[in-house]
């Protein structure tokens, strides 16, 4: 039986994201709610997209991985605002992904309304040029764009701001 | 009030659902496989939005119906959806100009969502507007592209919007659901996105170097149920097989 919720949040940091393992849920900042009420872990997570297809599977993965270690019952609920943003993901996260082959996201999220905004730089994971293009804006997963390197000729996915 | 909020609901998201549908049918058929991609994962995010409006709609309407009852288990009177967005895919650029018309209005209607009275409509809107925002400037970037492109594909994308232009005015046709849902705050009356909508389709039409099509007569009836002969095939498709095996689980 758990009593310390952060002792929760540092198991959960054994869950990976099933689409980019190199990442753990809590990294991800998909995590917005640990409370232990009445010895009954109650846990929030939001979904990154609407139609995210690894929620579930994360949701399963959160339950099995506390109910393994701990002897509490979970209830696990999936919370809509505020919106999962991209600034949610922690230094550690975008330093993962860059390892990995993923460009991170843009810190700032601000104004994304004009039309066709200017474009933050796109930083190369392979050989860290700014000096990239955008091939599509939908990428492998939904939370991702396709890019290239211009100077390395690197095609890499961009993990999308939003 | 709740049954005119219900109705509401199942309009925003039926219209994401048939729309999810539709570029749904794209998988393994885009022109390239960037574009394959792009409109499936359109269709992903319209599919979640559709999830989270139904989900709530169910709960207001108070009869324990689900998404999956609500989206696999009505026939095709029952459905809300706008008739623009069960019209076929046609070829890519028909598909495009489908989307571009619909997504600009998906934004705005968003927008003003964001202040409904109604926790919830306002969270899945405050969801649904980042991804709506991706959906929109893919679909206008490639009406530029087409549009200020080849004399083959300038015609080809005019003639898709000239052809969809009909299906435009049900979007801003308010009636007594719409009038009720916004005087109470839970909703918009969509009539108000009109001017706003008309401005930004026509800034991308004249940067594609396209016509803005005159209004003329316009097509109605999505939204109260009655819908033109294409809903019965899509729904067919979508639904064949939860009536098949009506208890199946994953």
């Amino acid at each position: 039986m758990v009593s310390d919720p952060s002792d929760v949040f540092k198991l959960l940091t054994t869950v990976k994201d099933p689409e980019i393992p190199v990442l753990n849920v809590v990294d991800m900042g998909v995590i917005r709610r640990v409370e232990i009420v009445n010895d009954i872990i109650e846990i929030d997570i939001t979904p990154t997209y609407s139609g995210c297809p690894a929620m579930d599977v994360i949701a399963a993965n959160v339950r099995t991985t506390l109910e393994r270690e701990f002897s509490n019952q979970v209830k696990i609920a999936s919370v809509m605002f505020p919106p999962w943003t991209t600034d949610w993901l922690t230094d550690d996260a975008r330093a993962k992904l860059m390892a990995y082959g993923i460009s991170p996201p843009e810190k700032n999220t601000a104004d994304k309304s004009l039309l066709f905004g200017h474009r933050e730089a796109v930083v190369c994971p392979k050989c860290q040029s700014k000096n990239t293009e955008r091939i599509s804006e939908f990428g492998s997963t939904a939370c991702k764009a396709h890019y290239r390197c211009v100077d390395c000729k690197e095609p890499f996915d961009h993990f999308k701001c939003i | 009030m709740q049954k005119e909020l219900f109705e509401y609901v199942l309009r925003i998201g039926d219209n994401a659902l048939i729309l999810g549908q539709r570029l749904g049918e794209w998988c393994g058929h885009g022109p390239v496989l960037e574009e394959d991609i792009a409109l499936t994962n359109i269709s992903l995010d319209l599919i979640g939005q559709a999830r989270s409006f139904l989900t709530y709609a169910g709960e207001v309407e108070g009869l324990g119906r689900d998404e999956d009852k609500l989206a696999f288990f009505r026939d095709a009177r029952d459905f809300r959806n706008i008739l623009l967005l069960e019209q076929p895919n046609g070829d890519f650029g028909d598909t495009i100009a489908r989307s571009f018309l619909y997504d600009h209005f998906a934004y705005l209607l968003f927008e003003s969502l964001l202040h409904s009275n109604v926790t919830n409509i306002a969270a899945i809107a405050a969801k649904s507007i980042k991804e709506v925002t991706y959906h929109r400037r893919h679909s206008s970037e490639w009406v530029i592209r087409l549009g200020d492109g080849t004399a083959e594909s300038h015609d080809r994308i005019q003639t898709s919007i000239n052809n969809l232009w009909e299906y435009t005015g049900e979007m801003f046709n308010a009636d007594t659901i719409d009038h009720v849902v916004a005087s109470l705050g839970a909703g918009t009356d969509p009539s108000s996105l009109y001017a706003s909508w008309k401005k930004n389709v026509a800034a991308v039409l004249l940067e594609a170097t396209l016509e803005m099509p005159a209004d003329d007569w316009m097509q109605k009836g999505g939204k109260q149920g009655v819908h033109s002969e294409h809903i019965g095939f899509l729904l067919a498709e979508m639904q064949h097989i939860p009536r098949t095996y009506p208890d199946a689980q994953w």
